[in-house]
């Protein structure tokens, strides 16, 4: 299989433009309610761990030792065992990551349907390779594992959305729409 | 072609909502259930020859049956939707296109089990299939079926794929990374939080509503002497029609191909995976075999989580051995070192074949790593990454020495 030279960011993600960290990482009332009320969905509250893990990061951007310090200290864990947790599981973010995530599938389905080419048209377009973000914050770029729409290939998903059938056209399409 | 069951309501405008669901005779099950003993429901899917239609392919009445009877603590139905099994997606339209079909199916397995609570873990990347499963159970919930005895909590993981083997599930809902556990204790004695719990993947109880409104006798008859039932195929890869299929499990694969409108790209068959990425593959004459899962087993490979995928001849089998392991290297949850090790190092090795600095022995050592690692590990996930090392190196040796340099 031949991964066409990608091009390289220089910079750690960190320095880039409008990927600062929040300056307080503090869920609100409300927010404090809502995990009260997630830890008592289950028989032992931790199981309310992923989920709250998934709340931190949508409001403080990406989880830092900081943001899994402060979700520890909500559950009366150890910040070790949160980061044990965070540090397994690949949809959270350790750093700062683009306002868009494009995540494109190159497991076997979508390798037969071309994924590779999918994968470079996407770098080319975004002048970084997968695993990278744009100097401008916008997106992420990554290569996943199967996204179990097989039947779609190649497909990638786009934040919330999964984008079926991808031919280059469609992926233009679909960048020009993420600001 | 057999009978729709699974895919029932997919034609119906709004089929997610309870009012379509209900406008299609939905609920009727759960209505006569509640008529029936927790000893009679279980009886009835023993006799249904309902199998797991996750990958493991156990009779579901049986697991359900080893719940201790002498137990008076709580009892977790805990539903696996963390499909991840590459060449797999029925249960992203099962959540998304009739997701009271499985509320319905936890009621229905609830009641047998003696449950008052249920979890189903969907994986992280769903999100449409989360708010379409999140949106029926609050209609349930506000319709007065859950609630009422029974109620359901809607999981979010966060992407790791070892999370849809059973104890990995159960760890993440415990807050913990996804190790699996070992076993015994199973699940049914010592589960989710210490409590004796039913994992059951969404397909296998979308057919419990069907299985007590019709019978287990019209249920075990859609099947073979030792599976009942129809389930969903995953078809995908060179195909001209790839989607789901519903069928009898006792199609053929090469019936379920032509289903898929036949082999695309050259138009001539090289390959198969039968049952999802960890299968063994299975070559151009060896697709007579009957889809269930005996066949399958006897034709020395799995139907797994029935995700087929297709290879004509143009495509390299070394290429997609390579896209495997990288898979199963990346996925290893790194806790027993036959896995952990083994899957890394067989990447590489492949990587460097499918690069062309490869040797002949290599293929040898790669087998041999292979099948030494076998059965020595926590859970099945090495055992499901050595089918694919296997097999296609030795269906296909000819092809990887082609790459080799010696």
């Amino acid at each position: 299989m031949s991964n066409g030279a990608p091009p390289t960011s220089s910079r750690p993600p960190t320095e880039r433009a409008g990927l600062a960290a929040p300056a307080t990482i503090k869920f609100s009332p409300e927010q404090l309610a809502e995990v009260r009320r997630l830890q008592g969905l289950y028989p032992d509250a931790r199981g309310a761990l992923l989920p709250v893990l998934h709340m931190a990061q949508d409001t403080f951007g990406y989880l830092s030792l900081e943001a899994e310090a402060y979700v520890a200290g909500l559950f009366g864990l150890s910040p070790a065992h949160v980061h044990e947790v965070v540090t397994f599981y690949t949809l959270y973010f350790q750093q700062p990551k683009g306002r868009h995530i494009v995540g494109v599938c190159h497991n076997l389905s979508c390798h037969l349907a071309g994924a590779q080419d999918i994968l470079r048209h996407f770098e080319a377009r975004l002048g970084i390779a997968r695993g990278e973000t744009t100097d401008d914050g916008r997106v992420t770029l990554q290569a996943v594992e199967c996204l179990c729409a097989c039947e779609a290939a190649p497909m990638a998903q786009v934040d919330d959305r999964y984008e079926m059938q991808l031919t280059p056209e469609k992926i233009d399409r679909i960048l020009d729409g993420l600001r | 072609m057999a009978e729709t069951v699974l895919m029932r309501n997919f034609g119906r405008a709004d089929s997610h909502t309870l009012a379509s669901y209900r406008g299609a005779g939905g609920y009727a099950a759960w209505d006569k259930a509640q008529t029936m003993e927790p000893a009679a429901l279980v009886d009835e899917v023993k006799k249904s020859n309902l199998r797991g239609l996750g990958g493991a392919g156990f009779p579901t009445g049986m697991k359900w049956s080893f719940i201790p009877k002498s137990h008076t603590g709580p009892v977790y139905l805990v539903v696996n939707a963390d499909e991840g099994e590459p060449g797999t997606f029925k249960d992203r339209y099962l959540l998304e296109r009739d997701p009271h079909a499985l509320v319905e199916g936890m009621l229905i397995t609830a009641r047998a089990i003696r449950s008052a609570l249920g979890f189903v873990y969907i994986r992280g990347e769903y999100v449409q299939p989360w708010r379409r499963f999140s949106a029926a159970v609050k209609e349930a919930h506000d319709a007065g079926l859950l609630g009422r005895g029974f109620d359901i909590v809607v999981h979010r993981g966060a992407g790791a794929y070892i999370c849809g083997e059973e104890t990995g599930l159960l760890s993440s809902l415990e807050g913990k990374k996804g190790w699996p556990k070992i076993k015994p204790p199973f699940p049914a004695i010592k589960g989710a939080f210490g409590q004796p719990t039913i994992v059951n993947n969404v397909e296998t109880l979308c057919c419990v509503p069907p299985i007590i409104e019709r019978g287990a006798a019209w249920f075990a008859g859609l099947g073979t002497k030792t599976q009942g039932g129809t389930r969903m195929y995953s078809v995908s890869g060179r195909v001209k029609q790839p989607g789901v299929y519903e069928a009898s499990v006792s199609i053929t694969l090469r019936q379920l191909i032509e289903r898929a409108g036949g082999v695309s790209g050259t138009g001539r068959l090289k390959a198969v995976v039968p049952g999802g990425g960890s299968a063994a593959i299975l070559t151009a004459d060896e697709i007579d075999v009957v889809m269930d899962v005996d066949g399958c087993r006897g034709a020395g490979t799995m139907i797994g989580s029935a995700g087929v995928i297709v290879m004509d001849e143009s495509v390299s089998i070394p290429e997609a051995l390579l896209v495997l392991a990288r898979f199963y290297a990346h996925e290893s949850c790194g806790q027993c070192t036959p896995c952990r090790e083994s899957t890394g190092w067989i990447e590489k090795m492949v990587h460097r074949i499918v690069e062309g600095h490869g040797r002949k022995d290599d293929l040898d050592t790669i087998l041999d790593v292979a099948k030494r690692g076998g059965g020595t590990t926590i859970c099945a996930f090495y055992d499901g990454a050595i089918g694919p090392y296997i097999s296609y190196i030795e269906k296909f040796r000819g092809e990887f020495e082609a790459l080799c340099r010696s």
